[in-house]
């Protein structure tokens, strides 16, 4: 670590500290963007630049504006990695990485919503800067073309440039570059197998940062490379207090209750959370958050019509089901929503009896799996509703 | 001339005739500087694509009314030269992916980046962005969902998307928690029966009120659908006889007598016969799931027995699933109707013979 400060200040003394680093910059725009002309890199820029947050980088002018269109999410991703909630051991490990310490390759995984874009993200400004950022980091996921010939290529070529150790600020920051790799298990087998040697071979001037929500979809070998790091869903009352502040940054009431269905609905995912909030308020009344509100956005199916749907099949009286789901359509809620809500009333439900409970949710998983299949929701929901129709009059 | 369908299509939000609470809302959101990405979702002919219409053009102008058509054209990996059709206003392009079939991630790749990439003139008062409108977003294959996902993050600072669906249990829950869910419900029979009176009033021909009920009852829900049926019968039936009924379409008919022979008479010939019904249905280019909702809907009609419902229901759910996985749509149409002969016939045998002892 002293070696390599030592080497930047004498880099940073000779006046040619900058030079280099910005022919990287332009070459890493170049490959990320593949635009032809210089106004459409200079836009790409600025696409990019929202995404990872950095307004200092770009003029004045577009700040303000990019600011004011930024999603929360955005706008409230932590900027230092003592800002991320709740995931201790990880924070731990990240702090130690800025200390100077070994910086492995990492791969995080979890459920999504759960911090892991923004927990590299942090590191990577901590350590490099705003500005050395972007030429120091590439970011790649799903909606980027990744087959193998791009990993050989594209990853290939960034990873061979060399880089030193200062930043333009006269700070030192590690000699190295970070791969950010999005959505891995999106990946083909074959491109992540291409991975494999890459890593080990580019490991002195290149770390991976592999992000993805099922471990189980990554390559054993290319898993075992890397530190790995489980990040846990995060916990309702950390949820709330986030909330809960960017509620009061914002200028937007928020119920109790609404917070409870907030919560609820996002199922531990903070991202889900934040955008919900974020367009609830925009259709909101004089900026106050409602129950109302939020269980309409989500396409939550009122309670009651639930109890209804029990109700008629308890009349076992199929034209009757057929009515309530036709209803049930053209009000445009989906089948799918109603078969979780359904779930859960039938599970937690007295009246039921556990052979008759066991008999209706085999019957909801296959339904939901043909619905994921693509097929009609007319008919699942009429095959639903006949079996819990034949179940609780069978007893 | 155009179709009364396009001619009394509402304009902007203040002329929309039902939900009017929820086009106040969007309203409100239309004036405000900030746009969220829409996943606009309904039963069809609810009245989706006249509210996104209605919306960009409270937030654009008229401009948005002046439409031309597009075409984009894009190579595929395997080299192959692929074209799309679109239909763009200065301020907004509408895109319906699901038409490339297997090459629907790249036009939701290359096309939405391109569009996004070019910037809008910063004029005074213009927002800086531009909309694209993606239509049967539920028709999506799950590989272009995955690819729009992190699309709409990136380019959401010149380009805001308006996605369009039927069925929103279709589209992954990563796309749903990144719009704003709009659902528009259909509109009930009282409503659509007040438009059509509405729309021969503008067109100064006197209608029966109880016409406008049975076209209204007839259109299942479905304004558009009852705006087109009641053009046709003002064009078949005009001056109104007492007693008028709407003009149902032939194929309707078809479906209808086709579920009548069924239910008739269970054997092997007959099964031949519906085979060609089935066939010619198809060759008309009418949707198996069409064809498969309305003849279960005749059938049930026809059941004398709950269970007998169940069973046929549960049948036709298997039926339905499969005809979406396979791809000759002829064997699973008619492996359904094998199916109710099968159990329709036990089921009469086995009632008979309860009469006998």
């Amino acid at each position: 670590m002293d070696k390599f400060l030592q080497r930047g200040k004498t880099t940073a003394s000779s006046g040619g500290g900058d030079g280099p680093s910005r022919k990287q910059g332009s070459a890493a725009a170049g490959t990320s963007g593949k635009t032809g002309n210089s106004g459409q890199i200079a836009k790409d820029e600025e696409t990019d630049a929202k995404a990872t947050g950095m307004q200092k980088f770009i003029g004045v002018k577009s700040t303000v504006q990019v600011k004011k269109n930024l999603p929360w999410v955005d706008k409230y991703r932590p900027k230092t990695v003592d800002e991320i909630a709740f995931q201790g051991d990880i924070v731990a490990v990240l702090r130690n990485a800025l200390k100077g310490e070994d910086f492995p390759h990492f791969l995080f995984y979890g459920p999504p919503g759960t911090g892991k874009t923004s927990a590299i993200l942090a590191v990577c400004r901590e350590l490099f800067g705003q500005e050395l950022m972007k030429e120091r980091i590439l970011e790649l996921n799903a909606s980027d073309e990744r087959g193998i010939s791009v990993v050989r290529d594209k990853v290939k070529t960034f990873a061979q440039y060399s880089n030193t150790s200062i930043r333009p600020d006269g700070k030192a920051c590690p000699p190295f570059k970070v791969i950010i790799l999005d959505e891995a298990d999106s990946m083909t087998g074959a491109a992540q197998a291409a991975l494999r040697r890459i890593m080990e071979k580019e490991s002195k001037s290149t770390r991976f940062c592999l992000i993805c929500n099922y471990i189980s979809r990554i390559i054993e070998p290319l898993a075992s490379r890397c530190a790995r790091f489980r990040f846990k869903p995060l916990p309702t009352s950390i949820i709330k207090e986030r909330l809960q502040s960017i509620g009061t940054a914002e200028n937007v009431q928020i119920e109790d209750r609404a917070l409870d269905a907030l919560i609820s609905a996002s199922e531990g995912d903070l991202r889900r959370a934040i955008t919900l909030l974020q367009s609830i308020s925009k259709l909101a009344k004089d900026n106050t958050v409602t129950r109302e509100d939020v269980l309409e956005l989500t396409g939550y199916i009122p309670d009651d019509d639930i109890a209804t749907f029990l109700d008629t099949c308890k009349l076992n009286d199929l034209d009757k089901i057929d009515e309530f789901a036709q209803n049930l359509i053209f009000n445009g809620f989906g089948a799918g929503q109603l078969f979780a809500q359904l779930q859960e009333v039938i599970l937690y439900s007295d009246f039921i009896k556990d052979a008759q409970k066991a008999c209706i949710i085999e019957r909801l998983a296959v339904a939901d799996h043909r619905l994921m299949d693509g097929a009609d929701e007319y008919f699942q929901m009429m095959d639903v509703g006949a079996v819990v129709m034949q179940a609780l009059s069978a007893h | 001339m155009s179709l009364w369908v396009d001619k009394y299509r509402p304009t902007d939000s203040s002329k929309l005739d039902y939900h009017k609470e929820d086009a106040a809302k969007l309203k409100n959101l239309a004036q405000s500087d900030d746009f969220p990405h829409m996943l606009v979702y309904g039963p069809p002919g609810a009245g989706k694509q006249t509210r996104i219409t209605c919306l960009l053009a409270d937030m654009f102008g008229t401009g948005v009314h002046r439409m031309r058509i597009h075409y984009i054209t894009f190579t595929t990996p395997s080299n192959k030269k692929m074209e799309i059709t679109t239909v763009a206003s200065s301020y907004h392009i509408e895109v319906n992916p699901s038409d490339s079939g297997i090459y629907d991630r790249l036009v939701v790749m290359e096309v939405l980046k391109s569009i996004a990439a070019l910037r809008q003139p910063d004029d005074a008062g213009k927002r800086p962005f531009k909309v694209v409108v993606l239509t049967e977003v539920d028709r999506l294959t799950r590989d272009a969902q995955q690819a729009l996902r992190r699309t709409m993050e990136k380019y959401s600072a010149s380009c805001r998307l308006i996605l369009c669906c039927n069925s929103i249990s279709k589209v992954i829950p990563a796309i749903r928690s990144r719009c704003l869910n709009i659902r528009v419900a259909a509109p009930t029979e009282e409503e659509i029966s007040r438009i059509v009176m509405n729309v021969f009033r503008e067109e100064r021909i006197t209608l029966p009120a109880d016409l406008a009920k049975k076209i209204a009852h007839q259109s299942n829900r479905n304004l558009r659908r009852a705006l087109l049926m009641a053009e046709a019968t003002k064009v078949k039936q005009y001056p109104f006889p007492a007693g008028a009924t709407p003009v149902i379409a032939d194929w309707e008919q078809y479906l209808d007598t086709t579920a009548r022979m069924i239910a008739e008479r269970q054997d092997a010939p007959r099964l031949l016969e519906i085979r060609s019904r089935l066939y010619e249905l198809l060759s008309h280019c009418i949707p198996a799931t069409l064809i498969m909702n309305g003849l279960v809907k005749k059938l049930l009609e026809n059941c004398p027995d709950n269970t007998l419902k169940a069973e046929i229901i549960s049948q036709a759910a298997i039926y339905e699933h499969r005809l979406q996985q396979g791809n000759k749509a002829i064997y699973h149409l008619e492996a359904f109707v094998a199916k109710f002969m099968s159990l329709y016939k036990r089921f009469i045998e086995e009632n008979t013979m309860d009469m006998d002892f």
